[in-house]
């Protein structure tokens, strides 16, 4: 009897061991989030620059502040600086963790505050390749996550990994992501669209690390292979721990962000 | 406004400001008009043409917590000498404390949510020659305290010195018959445009609701409106502005792809004491037919007590329109829809869209049209001033 529930014991913690691949994902994409906890606040410039398919280019310029909250998504104030007809206009995000993400547009030219749907996350971002909701804050409970495979993307070891979105108003089916082994950041996400086709390609490319922590992309780009646009996002001037607080991240002050 | 001293207070500032990172940007538009038909009165012109000029001047010290703003505005235009006209939009000094902020000088502030009619909007006086939709504002000087905390936003406003509406002159279109005469501008007030009005607003907003309630005491910025007849012997309207007691409440709820609008007031003075409101829904179909592009859905009740004493025409009426966004590189608009009467059947069409040009070249149109405007109906004086309106602006 004693040998039968040593036995039983056994087989019990040998099916806790096993991870199964959802377990997996879910344990990857929380160590990637572990490793970006801590940063406090942030301040950038970011410049998109919009390539159709017969070439032709145009450029968006804007200011980013982003503030960590604890226990919920960030805050984040967006400001408008080209194309200039748009000067001024700012959009601030509290992004949440399972509800949908609060998000107010400020229109200079009427002074006009605005609340507008943020479950408009599948939309583009100023006319770009890059929806909403590419470029919200990337909580964990936005998604499920499924372990693929071990693989490597240009010599460097990488896991890969599939995600679901949560929110039914996503406009993806999944998400491939190739994630760096050793330092635990995206490298390369594949889009699928609602009808399960390869929609978009992001690639990150020349990482820095900042605070000795914590890793950013110098460049992001978007190809769309259904439509043949593209658009680079470049990150300028990144500043980490300004001393930004809540109060920078208020109706009010989306009207002083100019 | 005396222009002078803010002119003068302006090159005191630029004197004694710390020099740093000054700042230009702002656009210049040439802007043309035609009318679909003859004018009511034969002085009105057929085809007008204009330019205009907005530049800014910004600068900001102290981290961004100290701004300096200068937004003069100024229009010619080719018949209409009432619309040939400049404004000082914007002059004025923010300081940001930390959950508090002050403005003092000349400035905007918007209050409301709804889209075709926006009821509560009050601090700023119309630039009604700018446009007969009312959106355009003319600078208002004040003194502003804003308290930011937990339980919501408090500002206060001493709103020092009153600005007359504009109206369009004789020759000008979409005026009324006769044309309001702003040399005849009478006030309850004893002192007139230097009175002091105060103003107040409580703003906040939980979860998925934004709400506002602001109160209003001082000279209203709707005119009544007297017949008389000036030096000149012509028969003309003289606005006349009145105390005014105002309470407004503005309130949004944002419930997945559905906006849900209203703004309500109360209005009570020596002449009159009624309420209004207006409000509706929008609805966004995202990313329609498999594309890029945005499909809103607009509709709204406008309603007055007053009804056909009522100042403004949207008294018992609705408005329904399409917002279309094309979310391309060139943010490419298109708003269309009707306000209906419902007991007169009179209607506005409205037609307004807008395409960027290049990198910094925008292009606006805007296309109105009165139809079946009933005799009785305030819009009646427009009733042949549908018109056609492009603009081609270049932003700096």
């Amino acid at each position: 009897m004693k040998r039968l529930l040593m036995l039983f014991l056994l087989v019990l913690a040998a099916a806790a061991g096993a991870e199964t691949p959802e377990e997996k994902g879910l344990a990857i994409a929380r160590e990637v989030d572990a490793r970006d906890t801590g940063w406090g606040d942030f301040q950038a410039k970011m410049s998109m620059l919009l390539r159709n398919r017969h070439g032709e280019e145009s450029l968006r310029q804007m200011r980013v502040k982003s503030l960590e909250v604890e226990g919920d998504g960030d805050k984040t104030l967006i400001v408008f600086d080209e194309p200039r007809d748009v000067k001024g206009t700012a959009l601030l995000t509290f992004s949440h963790k399972t509800k949908d993400d609060d998000q107010w547009l400020y229109l200079p030219a009427l002074k006009r505050v605005k609340r507008i749907a943020s479950r408009n996350k599948s939309g583009p971002f100023m006319g770009s390749e890059f929806a909403y909701e590419d470029l919200a804050s990337q909580e964990i409970e936005k998604y499920t996550y499924k372990y693929i495979r071990d693989d490597e993307l240009d010599g460097t070891p990488v896991f890969v990994i599939e995600r679901y979105p949560v929110s039914k108003y996503s406009g993806y089916k999944r998400q491939l992501v190739w994630i760096d082994k050793a330092r635990y950041i995206p490298l390369k996400i594949e889009f699928y669209d609602r009808k399960n086709s390869l929609l978009k390609t992001l690639t990150f490319k020349g990482y820095r690390q900042y605070l000795d922590r914590y890793w950013r992309a110098e460049e992001m780009f978007m190809q769309n292979h259904q439509t043949g646009k593209s658009t680079l996002l470049t990150w300028k001037e990144y500043r980490f721990r300004t001393g930004l607080k809540d109060s920078d991240f208020t109706r009010n002050s989306l009207k002083r962000a100019r | 406004m005396p222009m002078k001293r803010l002119l003068i207070i302006t090159f005191l500032l630029f004197w004694t400001l710390p020099a740093g990172a000054w700042e230009w940007s702002g656009n210049v538009a040439v802007e043309g008009r035609t009318f679909f038909q003859s004018p009511l009165d034969p002085r009105q012109y057929d085809n007008d043409g204009s330019v205009s000029l907005e530049p800014e001047l910004a600068h900001e010290w102290n981290d961004g917590r100290d701004q300096f703003v200068f937004r003069p505005f100024g229009r010619l235009d080719a018949r209409d000498s009432e619309r040939s006209h400049w404004d000082i939009r914007e002059l004025q000094w923010t300081h940001a404390g930390d959950g508090w902020e002050t403005t003092i000088g000349v400035s905007k502030v918007y209050w409301g949510v709804t889209e075709a009619w926006h009821l509560v909007d009050i601090v700023n006086q119309t630039d009604l020659v700018e446009n007969p939709d009312g959106e355009q504002k003319l600078g208002q000087p004040m003194v502003k305290l804003s308290l930011e905390r937990e339980w919501g936003t408090l500002d206060f406003f001493l709103l020092t010195g009153f600005r007359e509406r504009t109206f369009p002159g004789g020759k000008g279109r979409i005026r009324t018959h006769p044309r309001v005469d702003t040399d005849l501008t009478e006030y309850q007030s004893g002192a007139g445009r230097k009175r002091v009005d105060l103003a107040a607003r409580w703003s906040h907003y939980i979860g998925e609701w934004d709400i506002g309630v602001s109160l209003f005491h001082g000279t209203g910025r709707d005119p009544l409106f007297l017949p008389t007849v000036n030096g000149k012997g012509e028969p003309v309207l003289a606005p006349y502005y009145e105390l005014i007691d105002q309470v407004n409440l503005d309130l949004q709820a944002t419930l997945g792809q559905w906006l849900w609008k209203l703004e309500a007031l109360y209005r009570d003075s020596d002449h009159d004491a009624f309420y209004a409101w207006t409000g509706g829904f929008e609805y966004t179909l995202v990313g329609v037919a498999e594309t890029a592009m945005d499909l809103g859905f607009v509709g709204e009740v406008l309603y007055d007590q007053r009804g056909d004493r009522s100042a403004t025409p949207f008294n018992h009426d609705a408005f329904l329109a399409l917002r279309w966004t094309a979310n391309d590189e060139q943010s490419s608009e298109l708003l269309g829809g009707f306000v209906v009467d419902w007991e007169n059947g009179s209607t506005l069409l409205n037609i307004e869209g807008s395409r960027r040009l290049g990198q910094s070249w925008k292009a606006t149109l805007q296309l109105r049209a009165w139809l079946n405007v009933d005799g009785k109906d305030p819009q009646y004086s427009f009733n042949r001033d549908d018109y056609l309106q492009l603009e081609l602006a270049r932003y700096f």
